[in-house]
């Protein structure tokens, strides 16, 4: 009798934590990954939702490692990406039998940003470095008022921070004094709201609240990126397991389409050649 | 005679069971995927260079993992929370308990209980907002996002806990012991001080403990506000970067399988042992506390 009890006790519980899972639309899509790719994304699902009532398009942010890593166990059809995929991921993919084609659907351009009321009006590559690594701590050393610079930086293993490190850093350690923000977002506020602060973003993140500044010379924006004269850019891939397919393929398609990349330049990032 | 009433209470009696069974399950699963994931950080570095390594450089070739500037980061935010929280919790909490009268104290518990209700990222939102750039001005620092930011904003969170806890041991230090201390001629205020506070000594310990476990495992809020310089924390007024923080900043972007990837998990076990030792010493005191009163 105590067996049968259980066993039926065992049932309800099983029953009653199934929960039955929806089915969904035909056109299913999970695009998840970097979120400096993510308003891209987000303005053109919008839009191709809106053109195909049929298409159910999610996106997520996470990072582009996150991207990755889900692609790569399957939980989402296209990843975004701020960087071109690393070895290990590169492994990581063969080793479970995915083959990564990254598709460009945008260019980007990181703009070193300070606060509006600096007087800075635009610093070499070499003297960026020097701030960052701590080499330079006051702005009166370049010119400026005589102001502590605060560093604000980004997690180390963000895309953003990946392509300043490679262009800007060139290998050198970014100093501990640094602080790290966690997405474009906050960069921006904090240095609109901190008279030191030297930071950098996205292009499509620099408003009227904090001050672009020129890197060797060259204004950052949409004209210096698209034809290279800007030195700190970058593309934005979308990986897909193998060619596009499908949804997916349509989506890149619709991206690369006149209309889609229109909705890029509007999210502030620079459309393709 | 085997009723359909007793085959009824028996399923449901069992079903109770199984439910409890799995927040062991879970508890038990959590502890080995952390250490599972943790351990391999030691396959490339040696215990030493990972807990008194004074850089966090993960990403930077060859990587360097090292806890000390996190785990201090932690633990001065943390300590700056309590010496915050425990003066003004307990305080309240011997306010309501002794003080006040029963209409005042209701309200009074009310209010206490609705900040526990406030999700930590409004604390973080309204710290970037409003408390980082007002203590910027007025202390004059390059910048408001500190370890006094942090911690201003941690004992916001961890008051309600220790306030009620303590409320709560106050509260039940049987009646014979106040009434012994009148009998010999003590005041109210020496009463209170000398006698029902040292009596709810482990009450009140038990809600310290557990406050200091809310403010250990704080995530949101320090992240947006602590400033997340890696660092060895000086002053105060200095930026600083607690494991938690960490964890959160670094894990959406890192190679799953990678060695960051594996030190992050490592530096998620050392919080959950710290955590763990916590609660276990916050549920032996309480144990002893329910044991010596009433």
């Amino acid at each position: 009798m105590k067996r049968i009890t259980l066993i039926l006790s065992i049932a309800c519980t099983i029953l009653t934590l199934m929960v039955p899972v929806s089915q969904g639309a035909e056109k299913q899509l999970v695009v998840q990954g970097s979120t400096t790719v993510l308003p891209i994304a987000q303005a053109a699902a919008e839009v191709f939702m809106q053109n195909d009532p049929q298409a159910d398009i999610s996106i997520r942010g996470g990072g582009s490692g996150n991207g990755v890593a889900a692609l790569i166990d399957g939980t989402c059809d296209i990843a975004d990406s701020s960087r071109p995929m690393k070895d290990k991921e590169i492994l990581l993919c063969q080793g479970k039998g995915i083959s990564p084609v990254p598709q460009i659907i945008a260019m980007d351009g990181i703009a070193v940003i300070v606060h509006s009321s600096n007087p800075i009006q635009g610093l070499t590559i070499e003297q960026i470095r020097d701030i960052y690594i701590g080499k330079i701590t006051n702005w009166k050393e370049l010119g400026g008022e005589d102001q502590k610079i605060v560093i604000v930086s980004r997690d180390t293993s963000s895309g953003t921070y990946e392509i300043f490190e490679t262009i800007v850093l060139q290998g050198k350690k970014v100093s501990p004094d640094s602080l790290s923000q966690a997405s474009n977002q906050v960069v921006a506020t904090l240095i609109s709201t901190t008279k030191g602060a030297i930071g950098y973003v996205g292009l499509g993140y620099i408003s009227s609240t904090v001050k672009a500044i020129d890197v060797n010379e060259v204004t950052p924006s949409e004209e210096t990126v698209a034809n290279g004269t800007y030195p700190i850019s970058r593309p934005l891939f979308m990986y897909t397991n193998g060619a596009p397919q499908g949804t997916a393929k349509d989506f890149i398609q619709f991206i690369w389409s006149p209309e889609g990349q229109k909705i890029v330049e509007e999210q502030g990032f620079v459309p393709l050649p | 005679m085997k009723s359909k009433q007793y085959l009824k209470e028996k399923i449901i009696k069992n079903v109770f069971f199984l439910s409890s069974l799995t927040s062991i399950f879970f508890l038990l699963g959590i502890s080995f995927i952390l250490f599972k994931e943790g351990l391999p950080l030691f396959r490339e570095i040696d215990l030493k260079s990972f807990f008194w390594g004074k850089s966090w450089y993960p990403t930077y070739s060859p990587p360097e993992f090292g806890l000390l500037p996190l785990i201090l980061g932690t633990l001065w935010v943390t300590l700056g929370a309590l010496i915050i929280a425990v003066p003004l919790g307990v305080s309240a909490a011997i306010y309501i308990s002794e003080l006040a009268t029963p209409k005042t104290k209701n309200y009074l518990k009310l209010i206490i209980e609705m900040l526990t209700g406030v999700p930590s990222v409004i604390y973080g939102f309204l710290g970037i907002v409003v408390l980082a750039p007002w203590l910027q001005n007025l202390l004059n620092l390059p910048i408001g996002l500190c370890a006094l930011t942090a911690s201003l904003l941690l004992a916001l969170m961890a008051i309600p806990t220790i306030a009620s806890l303590s409320e709560e041991a106050l509260f039940s230090v049987s009646k014979e012991y106040k009434e012994a201390s009148y009998a010999l001629g003590a005041t109210r205020w020496e009463t209170i001080i000398k006698v029902t506070v040292p009596a709810a000594f482990s009450g009140i310990s038990t809600a310290v403990l557990l406050g200091m476990g809310r403010v250990i495992g704080e995530t949101m809020t320090v992240l947006m506000v602590a400033g997340g310089a890696a660092i060895i924390p000086h002053s105060f007024l200095q930026p600083v970067r607690t494991i938690t923080a960490t964890i959160a900043l670094e894990m959406g972007e890192t190679v799953v399988g990678s060695v960051h990837y594996y030190a992050l998990f490592a530096i998620a076990c050392v919080l959950f042992i710290i955590s763990l030792a916590l609660n276990l010493s916050a549920d032996y005191f309480l144990y002893k506390f329910r044991r010596t009163s009433r």
